[in-house]
């Protein structure tokens, strides 16, 4: 975990209101750990004054060959802009500074399962929550672990790093809202459908809460195990502001048990949480924002 | 220019060390109760032996849930919390969170809190039994629950009757916590004092809202919330300035304090030591720099005792 100014090496459209940030950032092709995410502090001044969470896409190690340094540990930041500070992101470009902080927070947790095996994987994504499944997806790729992407969007456009999961060989299905791209239905239709056919699957998710809402039910119903990435606001990212918490699945007023999403999250085994309405808080990312 | 430049080099460092009520820091800051945890999340980031001293978030008797999500709230140059002190309780604090404190050297001010008299007394009387605690302070902008949610420390003759209780339960050194949501802070700086207040930190936060322009709704699930951060400053400034100038006992600013300079304004206008909150969610590593500022600032200007700055506003 490090805190640093450190320098924005490129920041490309990926489709409109998407962008990809590659940020300098040392160490983290070792440190950072699928689904672990990072703060990132979008200027100097005062206004935003609070950092902006990021999952981490992916990081890598860049040889440059006409410099002094030999080679460039990177990570980038993929995102959709929705706010001032995420609209100041976007017009940043090569060269200019960011603070980062991270990598933060606990990641997937890949593990046999009781049996010793590796069992196959779904991973589901509602528009911007395909993020931290990517290095998940590379990770369980590289142990041999057969790996299938469902990914939901409002429309074609919110579909996103399409390239970079076939590159991977990871086979993948598509719903949007509108059918521009795949089938026309919910991202959750597609894993009901899916553990139909697979029931003895693990299953990832990140999306907007009400998609994992149901991801969890249809888990639940199927006897699947979950791993959840959920959002919140954020002050700090280290568990120091206590702004962030969702309930624990023990949690009442008289025994509260809070948990961070920054700490002891963002991912959360589905049993480590309390499923009801409130318990994950309010909706962020609004619910026609692909479900 | 260049002996100057030479001489300046060869000076030994500036003293930062300060004085509380008997209790002594390296140097004036320290966290803001409440955004630095019980002290262990920042290990990571920070020497928790540099600080002058750890301020841990709030302790009541029994363990408090805190409000609904959401809890924070972003405005310009500052935020909004209503966290609702959301914290583990006594029993827990000293069975988990005192072993750690254990491991370092640096003093600690424990901050609590109860929703009646009789829980202040009985945190504040766990409290004094406890070794690693070198002071307490009490945070008296909680809602009295048996008078129907007054807040303690808006009412000088409440907030003098809590002080003075808890003066009788503890022997170390009590710092009491202003709110800066009442009418003239001075009158509530000298009741506390009056009631046997070793010394005062102020500001807490100020009350505020945001609303929610496409949801039509309150930002904050609590409605409202306590406003902290750059926006602060100027208010915690003319408070602790008020403070300094009506009473006797050291006062502790806190404020909106991001950097060195806004620290040094602090001590200029007579806080004796600063509190350092939203500046630590921003940065974990905000109170090094700060303190490395200070010192700074202190030696290029020849000042060689931190103590000669403090209170010396012409
Ligand atoms: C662990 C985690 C990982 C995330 N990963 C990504 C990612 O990879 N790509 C991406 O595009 N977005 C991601 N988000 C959401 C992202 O943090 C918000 O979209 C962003 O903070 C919005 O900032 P803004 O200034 O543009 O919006 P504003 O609405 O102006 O922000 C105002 C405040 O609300 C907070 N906020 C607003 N929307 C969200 C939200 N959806 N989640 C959390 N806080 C919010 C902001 O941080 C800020 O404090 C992630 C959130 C979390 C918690
Ligand atoms: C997230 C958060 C939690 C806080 N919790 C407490 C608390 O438990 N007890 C307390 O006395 N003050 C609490 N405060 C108030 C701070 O200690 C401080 O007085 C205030 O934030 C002003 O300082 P700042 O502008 O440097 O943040 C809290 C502030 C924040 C931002
Ligand atoms: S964001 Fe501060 S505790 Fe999680």
């Amino acid at each position: 975990m490090k805190d640093s100014i450190t320098t924005v090496l490129y920041n490309r459209q990926m489709a409109p209101g998407y962008y990809c940030m590659g940020i300098a950032a040392p160490g983290y092709p070792q440190l950072a750990r699928p689904g672990q995410f990072v703060m990132v502090r979008v200027n100097q001044s005062y206004d935003p004054l609070l950092r902006r969470p990021f999952g981490i896409f992916r990081t890598g190690t860049e040889e440059l060959s006409h410099s002094e340094m030999e080679s460039q540990d990177y990570m980038e930041v993929v995102y959709k802009v929705v706010g001032r500070g995420t609209r100041l992101m976007s017009h940043l470009v090569a060269g200019d500074e960011v603070g980062l902080l991270g990598p933060l927070g606990q990641g997937f947790c890949i593990s046999p399962d009781a049996g010793g095996a590796m069992r196959d994987a779904v991973l589901v994504g509602g528009g911007i929550g395909v993020v931290p499944l990517f290095m998940l997806a590379q990770q369980l790729v590289a142990r041999g672990v057969k790996v299938h992407l469902l990914l939901g969007g409002r429309n074609c456009g919110d579909i996103l790093a399409l390239a970079e999961f076939e590159r991977l060989g990871v086979k993948t299905s598509i719903a949007t809202d509108d059918g521009t791209l795949g089938e026309k239905c919910f991202v959750t239709q597609l894993l009901q459908a899916t553990l139909q056919k697979f029931p003895a699957v693990q299953v990832f998710a990140c999306g907007p809460t009400p998609m994992l809402h149901a991801v969890q039910q249809i888990c639940a119903a199927a006897g699947a195990e979950l791993q959840v990435s959920l959002e919140a606001t954020m002050a700090c990212g280290v568990g120091a502001c206590l702004g962030c918490v969702v309930e624990g699945r023990n949690h009442s007023e008289q025994q509260p048990e809070y948990l961070c999403t920054c700490k002891q999250g963002p991912v959360f085994d589905a049993h480590e949480l309390a499923w009801t309405q409130e318990a994950l808080g309010p909706v962020l990312t609004p619910a026609e924002d692909s479900l | 220019m260049s002996s100057l430049n030479h001489m300046k080099r060869m000076s030994p460092p500036p003293k930062l060390e300060v004085e509380i009520a008997g209790l002594r820091l390296k140097n004036p800051v320290m966290p803001a109760s409440g955004t630095f945890g019980y002290g262990e999340e920042f290990s990571p980031y920070l020497d928790l032996e540099q600080l002058g001293a750890i301020v841990t978030k709030g302790i009541s008797l029994a363990p408090k849930a805190g409000n609904p999500m959401p809890r924070l709230a972003e405005t310009p140059a500052g935020m909004l919390n209503a966290i609702g002190l959301q914290n583990v309780g006594i029993e827990a604090f000293c069975s988990q969170k005192v072993e750690f404190l254990k491991k370092i050297s640096t003093p600690v001010i424990v901050n609590f809190f109860g929703n009646t008299l009789e829980e202040y007394i009985e945190v504040a009387r766990r409290l004094n039994e406890v070794e690693r605690v070198d002071a307490v302070e009490l945070n008296i902008s909680c809602p009295n629950v048996k008078a129907g949610g007054i807040v303690f420390g808006t009412d000088p003759v409440t907030a003098a009757r809590v002080v003075s209780a808890v003066r009788r339960e503890v022997q170390v050194p009590l710092i009491v916590k202003l709110s800066p949501n009442v009418t003239d802070i001075r009158v509530m700086a000298r009741a506390v004092e009056d009631a046997g207040a070793d010394a005062i930190s102020c500001i807490n936060t100020l009350t505020g809202m945001a609303v929610d322009l496409e949801r039509r709704c309150l930002s904050l699930a609590n409605g409202t919330g306590g406003l902290s951060g750059p926006a602060i400053k100027p208010v915690a400034l003319r408070m602790v300035h008020q403070v300094v100038s009506s009473v006797s006992i050291p006062v502790i600013g806190i404020g909106g304090i991001m950097s060195a300079e806004d620290a040094l304004e602090f001590l200029l206008v007579g806080a004796r030591a600063v509190q350092v909150g939203t500046a630590n969610l921003v940065n974990p590593g905000a109170m090094a720099n700060i303190i490395a500022g200070i010192e700074e600032f202190l030696a290029q200007r020849g000042i060689e005792d931190v103590n000669s700055w403090i209170g010396s506003l012409k």
